[in-house]
C-alpha cells in the first residue's frame, strides 16, 4: 500500500516517457518527434551556447527578469486599486464595469495595438543608454513586453484583492475603529493583513498567468532573445529538441514559482484556515 | 463617588432603511443613565436593539434621533475612553494574543516595548499570559474572549460596553468568566455596561438591569439589584428576581 501510494504519482511520467520513447524510434524524425536522450542532454548542459542565441539559462533569466517587471508593475496597481475597490463601493461601481469589459480581452489580442503604440521602444530608449553592455540588457525588456505580461496578471490580483478585502469581518473593522485605529490604520494594520491570504493566491495566480504570457511577449518584433523567443526561433530551424527542451524550462520554473507562494501561503496563512465565520 | 452619569443617553431613537426604502424602527426614544464604576445589564428579546445601543453608545453608529453623552460631551466618534468587548470572532487572527492585546496602544503609537510590557500585565489579570505566543485560533472560545477582554482593559478605557461576550461560551465557561469578569471589575473600578440575553447572567452581575421590549426597542422597566456579592444561584432572592426578569420577557407581556 506504502508502495502503491509512492508509485501513484510517477505512473504517468513514466507512461508519457515509455510513449515518447516508442514514438520517437518509430517515427525517425527529429524534426517531428525528437529522441528524448537528445532533449535531455540539452537539459543536463543548461550553460551550454544554443544555436548562437546563449545558453538555456541566461534565456530563462531574461525570460524571468521581463516577467517580474511586468509582474510587479501589476502587484503594484492591482493591489492597490483593489483594496479601495474592495473598501468604498463608490469606487467598486465606478471602476467595475469599465474594467470588465477589457478583462475577457486575452493578452495575444493586444499584440497589435500595443506594437503601434510602443513598437520597439524599450528600457533603452527610456532611459537615453544607447550604448555599451547596460544598452543590451536594457533593450532587451520592451515595453511592448512589459504591457503583455502586465495585462495577464492585472486582473486575477485585482478580482483576489477585491475579493479579500469584500470579505474582511465587520467584527474586526470594528474592534480596530473601537481600539482607536485611524482610517489610514484601519486600511495597512488590519485590511490589508487580513485580505492577505486572498491577495497572495492572486498574487500566485497572476505570476502563473504572466508567465504564460511570456511566449506571446518573446514572439513581438525587436525580441531577440528569452526563453519563448528561443523556442520559436528553434521552430524556425527545425530543432525541435531545444524547443521541447524550452518547453520543459518554462514547466520547472512556472511549478517553481507556484511551490514557492504555495509554501508562503501554507507557512504564513495557517491563521485564516479556522478563524473566518 | 460622584453622581454625576458617566454615560447619559438622552431621547436615542435609530431607524435603518430597509430595502424597499422604507423607515424601520430600531430604538425608540431611549433614556439611561450610567453611574460611574457601576455594572449595568441591558436585557431583552433578540431584535430589541440592544447592541445598537452599544454601538451608538461607543461611536460606531450614528443616531437618528438624540444623543449619547460621556462625561458630558457628545460621543461622535470611537475613542479609546470607550471600550467594547464583541461576541465573537473579534480578535485579529494573524496577530499573536500578546500583539492583539497590544493592538489598542500600537494604533496610540505606543512603542513595541513598552505596549508587549503593558500587555503582559493586562494578560496576567485574565490568567492568559502563559499563552502570550499562540494565535487565536489556537485557543478555546473561553480563551479567545479572556483576551478580548484584555485587549479592550489594555487601553485603560474608563466605560467597558460588552455586546453579548458569553453568548457563543458553553455553559460552565460562562459561569467561570461571568465569576472572572467580577473580580476583574472590583480590581479595575470600569463602568461596565452589559449587554445579554440570558436573564440568569444580568442578576447574577448587575447593579442595574434594564428591561427592553422589541420591535421598536424601547425601555420597559430598570430595577436596582441590592443583592450583595458574590452572589449564589442558590438565593431565595436571585430566584426570585430571575422570575420576574423571566415573567417581564415573556413575548405576552412585550
Amino acid at each position: 500500500m506504502k508502495f502503491f501510494s509512492f508509485a501513484l504519482p510517477l505512473l504517468a511520467p513514466v507512461l508519457l516517457v515509455l510513449c515518447w520513447i516508442w514514438m520517437a524510434a518509430r517515427v525517425h524524425n527529429q524534426v517531428i518527434l525528437p529522441p528524448m536522450d537528445q532533449v535531455l542532454y540539452i537539459l543536463a548542459h543548461p550553460f551550454e551556447d544554443l544555436i548562437s542565441m546563449g545558453s538555456l539559462t541566461s534565456n530563462v533569466l531574461v525570460s524571468l527578469v521581463r516577467v517580474l517587471l511586468g509582474y510587479a508593475l501589476a502587484v503594484a496597481i492591482a493591489i492597490p486599486l483593489g483594496v479601495v475597490m474592495g473598501y468604498y463601493g463608490m469606487v467598486f461601481k465606478a471602476f467595475n464595469g469599465f474594467l470588465n469589459l477589457f478583462r475577457p480581452i486575452p493578452p495575444l489580442a493586444w499584440v497589435p495595438l500595443v506594437m503601434a503604440w510602443f513598437g520597439i521602444s524599450s528600457l533603452a530608449t527610456m532611459t537615453g543608454v544607447e550604448t555599451g553592455q547596460w544598452y543590451v540588457y536594457l533593450n532587451n525588456i520592451k515595453f511592448s513586453m512589459l504591457f503583455i505580461i502586465f495585462v495577464g496578471a492585472f486582473y486575477p490580483i485585482l478580482t483576489a484583492t477585491i475579493h479579500g478585502v469584500r470579505s474582511v469581518n465587520a467584527t474586526l473593522l470594528d474592534s480596530a475603529r473601537v481600539l482607536g485605529a485611524g482610517q489610514s490604520q484601519i486600511f495597512r494594520k488590519i485590511l490589508i493583513p487580513a485580505a492577505m491570504p486572498a491577495i497572495i493566491t492572486g498574487m500566485r495566480i497572476g505570476l502563473g498567468i504572466a508567465w504564460m504570457c511570456l511566449v506571446s511577449a518573446e514572439m513581438l518584433p525587436g525580441s531577440l532573445s528569452g526563453i519563448g523567443y528561443m523556442i520559436t526561433h528553434a521552430f524556425t530551424l527545425a530543432s525541435t529538441d531545444i524547443v521541447i527542451a524550452g518547453m520543459i524550462s518554462i514547466g520547472c520554473v512556472g511549478a517553481l514559482m507556484d511551490m514557492v507562494f504555495r509554501r508562503v501561503e501554507k507557512q504564513k496563512f495557517s491563521w485564516q484556515r479556522q478563524t473566518t465565520p | 463617588m460622584s453622581d454625576t452619569p458617566i454615560i447619559d443617553i438622552q431621547g436615542l431613537s435609530k431607524s435603518f432603511a430597509t430595502k424597499s426604502g422604507d423607515q424601520l424602527p430600531a430604538l425608540d426614544d431611549i433614556n439611561l443613565s450610567i453611574r460611574p464604576r457601576s455594572f449595568t445589564c441591558i436585557v431583552g428579546p433578540s431584535g430589541c436593539g440592544k447592541s445598537t445601543i452599544l454601538r451608538i453608545a461607543s461611536g460606531l453608529e450614528k443616531a437618528s434621533q438624540g444623543q449619547v453623552l460621556y462625561k458630558g460631551d457628545p460621543v461622535a466618534k470611537p475613542g479609546a475612553d470607550i471600550g467594547l468587548v464583541f461576541q465573537e470572532y473579534s480578535l485579529f487572527p494573524w496577530l499573536s494574543v500578546l500583539d492583539n492585546v497590544a493592538a489598542g496602544p500600537e494604533f496610540a503609537g505606543v512603542d513595541k516595548q513598552t505596549r508587549h510590557r503593558d500587555a503582559i500585565d493586562f494578560l496576567n489579570m485574565v490568567n492568559m499570559a502563559e499563552f502570550k505566543d499562540a494565535f487565536p485560533h489556537e485557543l478555546s472560545g473561553g480563551m479567545r474572549q479572556r483576551v478580548a477582554i484584555a485587549r479592550a482593559l489594555a487601553n485603560e478605557p474608563d466605560v467597558l460596553f460588552m455586546d453579548e461576550p458569553f453568548g457563543a461560551l458553553d455553559a460552565h465557561t460562562r459561569i467561570l468568566l461571568q465569576q472572572e469578569l467580577l473580580s476583574l471589575w472590583e480590581m479595575t473600578h470600569k463602568t461596565v455596561v452589559l449587554v445579554t440575553h440570558s436573564v440568569d447572567e444580568a442578576v447574577f452581575l448587575a447593579d442595574e438591569i434594564v428591561i427592553m421590549s422589541a420591535r421598536p426597542g424601547r425601555i420597559q422597566n430598570v430595577l436596582t439589584v441590592d443583592m450583595s456579592r458574590p452572589r449564589t444561584r442558590a438565593d431565595k432572592a436571585f430566584g426570585e428576581l430571575s422570575e420576574f426578569l423571566l415573567h417581564s420577557l415573556s413575548p405576552d407581556r412585550v
